[in-house]
């Protein structure tokens, strides 16, 4: 090869280097182009709701689609606040709080008990049992929630939250499923060395399994959390009294269109009751996707 | 002498041994009791009374009167709101469904790279699924498209000097927007697709590429098939959730206009609990639950057809 061949042929390699180059950068930016504007849009109702609770009354329908309100206010969520009637949104956020968090405790509690009897404990009758449970799962709600009515109502527990919570301490099948699969995960070593050494089954489920499957248990509370924080059908079938209200309740009778709705305090309210929501997500996002990508549980 | 000792431990042993399956099914049971106890009261029993409601004419207060089949009858042949309800919900599950596994899907494939920003670009493609089931964005939602308000999507439609379409008044458009709803909450189905994608193993794709295979030849051929099992547990999954959805319904159009967008599950509640005929309500929650097994079979059945599952090469 002569040195002006070399030479050549040294030149079209960078020039291929760099073209290719140049080729990557290009589709690099296409990409993230089209998937941040996707994301955009996606995200673009919600900041729009947020948006529009900051701005004055008389720009939320004549600057609607606008992201930046011109002058930013908080009146909406001091007006908001007050709630309606006589009671505040104070009282609906305790409410609300009261029933995810004592939902929460209560069913990831049972469920991880249930599912310590289905994954690692023998004893008669396990699998049909096991069987009746996942089949619970395919039931729709709507099946029981008549007779489970007249059922409540006739205990006089309407207008409490008695029959919202209390089936919660019998456990859920989706979260005993998800735990019952997490623990047969963890291999049996453990147990048995400390059965060895005498310890009884009920030991070992508090001094052993329960620190293991902690990850199943945060993802399962997430879930409950959520389902419960956003549950609507529940407390607008057994909850008649507003004082009684979840944030949900509250903002579906603020948002009346038969009352002359502020929409600025609705949107306000509304977009405040999705900060609880919101800061689970941030802090648990791993957990959270790791239980849907695993269990395929919906969010 | 050293038989006696023989049968004698025998007996000890298999005495303790029961002794032992006792203590296990005791404490078996004990934890499982919280369930069990849940299951007869909360489940069991709500079922059986649920199948005798469905053959009484009954509201709360007083007691239930016995009617035969009439609830079914007067649903099949008399009620022409209960067919509206039919029609919507299925026209919904049908086109809902299909919509957010494809966008699903679609997006699950544009994030199936490995870069530092795709954990944030799924953090905000996942975003409305998680509030996707709440009030707020249930209230939000008929704002963006009316209420009693121009709306969102109509003051963009102007500022772009395209016609005013009044898309909840119009039973054509105002299911639509619950399609919308739904398809915008594709969250779980794409973490789900994105799981899947990355068990696809790449080998495949190199070894395509070799053979001169383009990209929609790959996607058909191989990505596709390995993602059968996932997208046939989606759609069995999204197919029921379909089939129930009630809070967007109630709160977006409150099945109007003309019943367009009444679904089943919102008619149910109206039935039992605004006008408290809960036979009749428990008749509907019936053929509810036979539709979702009839479905639940249909796409096991049928997947032995299109699922490939790695192990046994194409299922027979």
């Amino acid at each position: 090869m002569s040195a002006v061949d070399m030479n050549t042929y040294l030149e079209t390699r960078a020039v291929l280097r760099q073209r290719k180059r140049r080729r990557h950068v290009v589709r690099a930016v296409l990409y993230h182009g089209l998937v941040a504007s996707a994301c955009l849009i996606m995200l673009y109702p919600i900041l729009w709701m947020i948006a529009s609770s900051l701005k004055p009354t008389s720009e939320i329908w004549t600057t609607t689609s606008s992201l930046i309100p011109s002058r930013p206010t908080l009146e909406h969520y001091i007006n908001g606040w007050e709630g309606f009637g006589t009671i505040r949104f104070a009282v609906f956020y305790r409410n609300s709080f009261f029933y995810a968090i004592v939902g929460t405790l209560a069913s990831v509690a049972s469920s991880a008990c249930v599912a310590y009897a289905f994954a690692k404990l023998r004893f008669v009758g396990r699998s049909f049992w096991f069987a009746c449970m996942l089949l619970t799962l395919m039931l729709p709600g709507q099946i029981l929630m008549i007779p489970q009515y007249i059922l409540f109502s006739k205990l006089g527990w309407i207008n409490s939250y008695l029959p919202l919570l209390v089936p919660r301490f019998t456990g859920e099948a989706f979260f005993i499923f998800l735990i019952v699969q997490f623990m047969r995960g963890i291999p049996n070593d453990l147990d048995e060395a400390a059965e060895i050494d005498g310890c009884g089954k009920i030991g070992i489920f508090f001094r052993i399994t329960l620190p293991l499957i902690q990850p199943a248990l945060i993802t399962a509370a997430i879930f409950s959390f959520y389902w419960t924080w956003e549950d609507f059908l529940g407390p607008l079938i057994y909850l008649q009294n507003p004082r009684l209200y979840t944030v949900s309740l509250a903002i579906r009778a603020y948002s009346d269109p038969s009352a002359g709705t502020n929409w600025g305090s609705v949107f306000a309210m509304s977009s405040l009751s999705l900060v609880p929501v919101f800061i689970v997500f941030v802090v648990f996002q791993r957990y959270l996707v790791e239980g849907i990508s695993t269990t395929g549980i919906k969010g | 002498m050293s038989q006696l000792v023989k049968t004698q431990t025998h007996t000890v042993g298999r005495a303790r041994r029961r002794g032992v399956r006792r203590q296990h099914n005791l404490v078996g049971y004990l934890f499982l009791s919280p369930w069990l106890i849940g299951f007869f009261v909360f489940t069991l029993l709500p079922i059986v009374a649920s199948f005798g409601l469905a053959f009484t004419d009954c509201d709360i207060f007083t007691a239930p009167k016995w009617v035969g089949i009439s609830n079914f009858e007067r649903m099949f042949t008399e009620d022409p709101r209960y067919w509206r309800s039919v029609r919507a919900t299925l026209y919904y599950v049908f086109t809902a469904v299909p919509l957010r596994l494809i966008v699903a899907l679609g997006v699950a494939m544009l994030l199936n790279t490995k870069h530092r920003l795709v954990s944030v670009y799924r953090a905000a493609f996942y975003a409305p699924s998680i509030i996707g089931g709440s009030v707020a964005v249930a209230v939000m939602w008929r704002q963006v498209w009316g209420g009693q308000n121009l709306g969102l999507i109509n003051f963009i439609l102007q500022a772009l000097g395209l016609p005013y379409v009044n898309w909840l008044a119009n039973p054509r458009t105002a299911i639509w927007t619950l399609i919308a709803l739904a398809a915008w909450q594709f969250g779980s189905p794409m973490l789900i697709f994105l799981a899947g994608l990355k068990q696809v193993p790449a080998e495949l794709y190199e070894a395509a590429a070799i053979d001169g295979a383009g990209r929609w030849d790959r996607f058909i051929r191989i990505t596709l098939p390995m993602l059968t099992p996932v997208i046939f547990f989606n759609l069995v999954m999204q197919i029921i959730s379909g089939f129930l959805v009630f809070t967007q319904a109630y709160l977006v159009t409150g099945g109007r206009p003309l019943d367009s967008t009444l679904f089943y599950a919102l008619y149910l509640y109206l039935r039992a609990f605004g006008t408290h005929h809960m036979g009749y309500g428990s008749a509907m929650a019936w053929i509810l639950l036979l539709v979702i097994a009839f479905f639940t079979a249909l796409v096991f059945k049928s997947s032995s057809a299109w699922v490939y599952y790695e192990s046994g090469g194409l299922a027979e």
